[in-house]
């Protein structure tokens, strides 16, 4: 048993016993950490509302053999503007169930970590329409698991890539088309978001190829992580 | 390690929630030093709930029979109705002796990433419970975490255009806390909730 000190991203958290949750997070340096904290539903609980999921926090905590145990927690930020929209909630929810796949426990990959936490401030501070889009794509190039949009992923041909396909893993030029039709506007998003224009992406507001990108990406990232992602399909946002 | 009826007792004891194997060890041995009579007890109990306790078929309350007994009280205000996640919200609103009128069960809060969706929680059937025009006020009253915020916000996005009068229970501080410990999130909304205090 020893004490460390960290800071994460509180991803969910489950009841234990009476009063108790086990709170699920990624860290910066520890990676995903599953952590008890004790009396945390009681109204009177020193940790009040600061390990609610989505909260950024430093914490400090006991690690244990299974569970750790939190022992001080301080809010980051709470991200009040997320939680304060059901539409910002709700692609908050997404990002965190990535995440929550993707982070290994007690392994620390702080490049998914800074990842989500960009992604929550910049979700805090507009409603980005590409956001969820170009959160998985990032995180997917992370992974080395980006989609091929820059020439056919069969032929290697560079003209006419006018079809989409995650099996193949890319798109596709008009002679080797499977899978689905992808429009240049979309293709140019994922690009521009590959290539480390993000800023630009999420300025941009809603526009024809919004749905596109979205359900492209997030196709993606359910491909890579071989499972639906229940927070599309559970939204309350429809 | 047990073999037969304890190791039965135990086995089933160690699946109720929040019960570990060495509690459902515990459990079990106490339960064979008991006297008859008093395990039995404990039997008859089980028996009973699982005979004759029900989901109220208007709020999805407990019930004995076809309805609670808050739905069968004619006493109670029927132009008021209180959400809640669980029925065991209700027992704690019902501590407070502060409403007086009727309820309604979700039986959840939205909860995505488990897969817990609007489709999963009672909203049609609060929805119909709306569509005689009793209810006027519908108070929000889902636990005060992601959550039950998010399920909050849900509702009042489908019960606002309807009319009805949409509340939300109000956050803040614990009484008898200390505002030292209060964490941001709280403090901030109690701020936003303060009220005029009167000469
Ligand atoms: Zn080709
Ligand atoms: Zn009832």
């Amino acid at each position: 048993m020893s004490l460390y000190r960290d800071e994460g991203v509180v991803l969910r958290s489950l009841r234990l016993g009476e009063a108790d949750r086990i709170v699920t997070m990624v860290t910066e340096g520890h990676g995903k950490v599953r952590a008890v904290a004790k009396g945390v539903r009681r109204t009177t609980s020193k940790f009040g509302g600061r390990l609610e999921p989505l909260s950024h926090v430093a914490l400090q905590c006991w690690s244990g053999r299974e569970l750790d145990t939190v022992t001080q927690v301080e809010v980051l930020d709470g991200f009040r503007a997320v939680r304060e929209d059901l539409v910002r909630v709700a692609k908050a929810f997404t990002l965190l169930e990535v995440v929550d796949q993707l982070a290994q426990e007690r392994h620390p990959n702080p490049r998914l970590y800074e990842t989500l936490v960009g992604a929550l401030r910049s979700l805090d501070h507009a409603d980005a329409p590409l956001l969820v889009a170009a959160f998985c794509l990032k995180v997917l190039a992370l992974e080395g698991s980006a989609p091929i949009v820059d020439r056919c992923a069969s032929c290697g041909s560079v003209s006419e890539l006018i079809a989409f396909d995650l099996v193949e893993g890319g798109v596709l030029c008009r002679s080797c088309r499977r899978g689905r039709p992808v429009s240049a506007g979309a293709l140019d998003v994922v690009r521009l978001v590959l290539g480390g224009g993000l800023a630009s992406v999420l300025a941009e507001p809603a526009g024809p190829s919004t749905e596109e990108v979205t359900d492209l990406a997030t196709e993606a990232m359910e491909v890579h992580l071989e499972r639906r992602l229940r927070s599309l399909r559970s939204s309350p946002t429809g | 390690m047990y073999v037969g009826p304890l190791r039965s007792l135990v086995d089933e004891l160690g699946r109720l929630p929040g019960i570990g194997p060495k509690s459902a060890q515990r459990i079990a041995f106490h339960l064979l030093k008991v006297e008859s009579e008093d395990a039995l007890r404990l039997v008859d109990a089980i028996v009973a709930v699982k005979e004759r306790v029900t989901s109220c078929t208007i709020c999805f309350n407990v019930a004995e029979g076809e309805l609670c007994e808050f739905c069968s009280d004619p006493r109670r205000d029927g132009s008021l109705l209180c959400v809640v996640e669980d029925p065991r919200d209700i027992v704690a609103v019902e501590r407070t002796r502060e409403f007086r009128g009727r309820y309604h069960v979700l039986g959840g809060a939205l909860n995505p990433i488990e897969g817990l969706g609007p489709d999963q929680l009672r909203v049609r059937e609060l929805l119909d419970r709306l569509s005689d025009g009793e209810v006027t006020e519908v108070i929000l009253c889902t636990n005060p975490n992601l959550e039950g915020e998010a399920t909050a916000m849900y509702l009042a996005r489908l019960l606002v255009p309807l009319g009805v009068r949409v509340t939300r229970i109000a956050s803040g501080l614990p009484v008898g806390g200390d505002l030292e410990y209060a964490d941001e999130l709280t403090l901030g909304r109690a701020l936003e909730g303060r009220r005029e205090v009167d000469a």
